[in-house]
């Protein structure tokens, strides 16, 4: 029988489903826990993955519960637009982490994207950088739980304290225990089950619109304007529901939001950096690229399936007035629709699934760069390597307590959230600049590095500032009045990319640069990579970067 | 001597047959005693093949990942 008030009611063998899930992960972090004795074991997995693991893993941090009902709901708002944040805004990413950027993070032999900022620029600009990340995946931990929680409530009708403090507890439990193997092998699980439990409603939901055209038909007749094509209406900021340009989406969220994500942000880096050898780490972003391509099938799809099957979906204030149905529900109402005893279990656990990996991936990145990029050099004198393993237990269970506090803290003043969100973009577009510099021009001085990334970091909350006062802001920042806070966010991490290279080559050629010898191993030039000529073509990350990006390039022209 | 460890691969072969099993039996279940409140497109028994595939796919990995002993 279904609660009043809930989307979905949960039989006995569907309790069962979910309960084997939070059975296996548990006995797998236990089980690791004897492998994970040192530091390298605990922070990096014993650098001892394949890259379908770490290709894997990659992807599943990212693909958390809320990615999977935030994009189905956009996609039901904004429709097939919302499939830029897969494409173009993950793929050239992707491809250039493997290809152009793994080298330097993996022979550099760093543990964490700050530590990489420390062998180049010094610690100044390590400091910066760790500080401020550890802060924010903290907190962006908490306002996932809450946000989690809150889904589960208006989902199944389960308390929200309830489900804080057991798949918290969960994810502390497992990722204090077994480490980033840890996590890294339940991401992989997670991930499977993903897709497992996702991957039927769009087959269901194909077969009952009739078939991709049908499907377009009935949404062409249910409502007016394109949402089912990606660029042609991308052309002025008024002929599409998101408000955007084209220049927004390729230069702003293409180049600047995606290639900061995915090449700095450490979270889904440190997956990478667990590799075997440099070959696996460069396929790693490759083989994940390949699977985010396809993420759209179990998101994007049943988003546009909702548009075509259960129009009348509206906005969450004018559903809270009318009492009907969200749009941000379109999921889990897809779910009821067509998923049975048995498979509507596999579907929550999906969900609680892509939670706990997000989650686990947020409490292992912070777990690391406190203990190596925070802790470690605030104490001077030598300690064991059990000591730091030590630290990073404790510290993983802080991070969740942390993270409890802020989901707590986040149910009392909501709109704390929004601004943790802005606070987490402001930093990462500016970080992308400052790596990349570093990485490529050997001329980039550590001056200049901690300059142009403080620089880029308060130009992001200036511009941010100043459109919550004076919203007339908008027309500059945005280069539009129509433009929406998505367009915004595009534009601002713009220009304070530009801002922070701007800034950096200034100071650099005014500042003295480190001498060539100290930058073998981090810079292009002063590096030799290895040579891949022994290898087979299919044996070759190039080969299948290059198989990757011409799919890439065939998908935007299909749904052009 | 460093211990061996179990791919994980073994532990996705062995949830997805659980998995398989509990959703293959949940399907025919409702294969021979219809529930009253029917999901759309309920005839097509989605449960029964998802089940079944499952199952295979989670004996497969089980199969070719299982712990061996050298």
């Amino acid at each position: 029988m279904q609660n009043p008030g809930t989307l979905v009611s949960l039989g006995g063998i569907d309790i069962l489903i979910i309960a084997v899930y939070f059975f296996l992960v548990l006995t797998i972090g236990f089980y690791l826990k004897r492998f994970t004795r040192t530091g390298n074991d605990f922070f990096m997995a014993g650098r001892g993955m394949t890259s379908w693991i770490a290709g894997l893993s990659f992807v599943a941090a990212n693909l958390g519960a809320l990615e999977l009902m935030g994009w189905a709901a956009a996609s039901y708002q904004y429709g097939i637009l919302a499939t830029h944040w897969y494409w173009i805004g993950a793929i050239p990413a992707m491809l250039f982490l493997g290809i152009i950027m793994m080298p330097f993070y993996y022979i550099s032999r760093t543990h964490s994207v700050p530590g990489y900022l420390q062998l180049r620029y010094g610690n100044s600009s390590r400091s910066l950088s760790a500080v401020c990340f550890g802060l924010m995946t903290v907190l962006m931990s908490g306002i996932n739980m809450y946000s989690m929680a809150l889904v589960m409530k208006v989902v199944l009708g389960w308390d929200i304290h309830f489900s804080i403090w057991v798949s918290s507890a969960t994810v502390a439990i497992y990722v204090a225990l077994g480490g980033l193997l840890s996590a890294i092998f339940n991401e992989v699980l997670q991930f499977v089950l993903i897709w497992l439990g996702a991957l039927l409603i769009p087959i269901i939901g194909m077969i009952e619109a009739g078939g991709w055209t049908k499907m377009v038909a009935k949404i062409q007749q249910n409502f007016s304007g394109d949402y089912t094509h990606l660029w042609r209406s991308i052309g002025s900021f008024t002929d599409n529901p998101m408000g955007i340009h084209w220049t927004g989406i390729v230069f702003g969220l293409g180049f600047v939001i995606s290639f900061g994500y995915w090449t700095t942000d450490f979270l889904v880096v440190q997956r990478v950096l667990a590799a075997k050898d440099l070959r696996s780490a460069k396929m790693a972003p490759i083989i994940g690229a390949g699977f985010k391509m396809m993420v759209p099938l179990i998101v994007i799809l049943p988003g546009l399936l909702g548009l075509a099957v259960m129009p009348g979906l509206v906005g969450e204030s004018q559903a809270v007035a009318t009492g009907g149905h969200s749009y941000n529900e379109v999921l889990p109402l897809m779910m009821a629709r067509y998923l049975g005893p048995g498979l509507l279990g596999l579907g929550i656990t999906a969900l609680i699934a892509g939670f706990m990996s997000g989650m686990a991936g947020n409490i292992s990145a912070f777990a690391t760069v406190w203990t190596y990029d925070i802790y470690k050099p605030l104490r001077k004198k030598q300690l064991s390597d059990s000591h730091f393993v030590s630290v990073g237990r404790w510290t993983t269970i802080l991070g969740v307590l942390v993270s409890i506090g802020t989901a707590y803290l986040v149910m009392e003043f909501a709109s704390i959230m929004d601004y943790v969100q802005a606070l987490f973009s402001f930093f990462i577009a500016p970080l992308f600049a400052t790596v990349l510099f570093g990485m490529m021009w050997k001329r980039a001085t550590p001056a200049g590095g901690f300059w142009g990334l403080l620089a880029g970091t308060v130009s992001s909350i200036g511009m941010w500032l100043w459109v919550k006062l004076d919203p007339s802001a908008l027309a500059v920042i945005a280069r539009s009045p129509d433009a929406k806070p998505m367009a915004e966010n595009m534009y601002r991490a713009l220009w304070c990319w530009i801002i922070c290279a701007g800034v950096t080559v200034l100071v650099s050629l005014w500042t003295k640069p480190k001498p060539e010898s100290e930058l073998v191993g981090l810079v292009r030039g002063c590096t030799e990579l290895p040579s891949e000529q022994h290898l087979r073509l299919t044996q070759r990350p190039i080969f299948w970067a290059g198989v990757v990006c011409a799919v890439f390039i065939l998908l935007n022209i299909i749904f052009w | 001597m460093k211990k061996k460890m179990i791919s994980i691969w073994f532990f996705i072969g062995l949830i997805l047959t659980v998995y398989g099993l509990l959703i293959l039996g949940a399907g025919i279940y409702d294969l021979a005693v219809p529930a009253k409140l029917r999901v759309v497109l309920g005839n097509l028994h989605a449960g029964v093949w998802w089940g079944a595939l499952l199952v295979v796919l989670g004996v497969v990995y089980i199969l070719k990942f299982r712990p061996r002993k050298t």
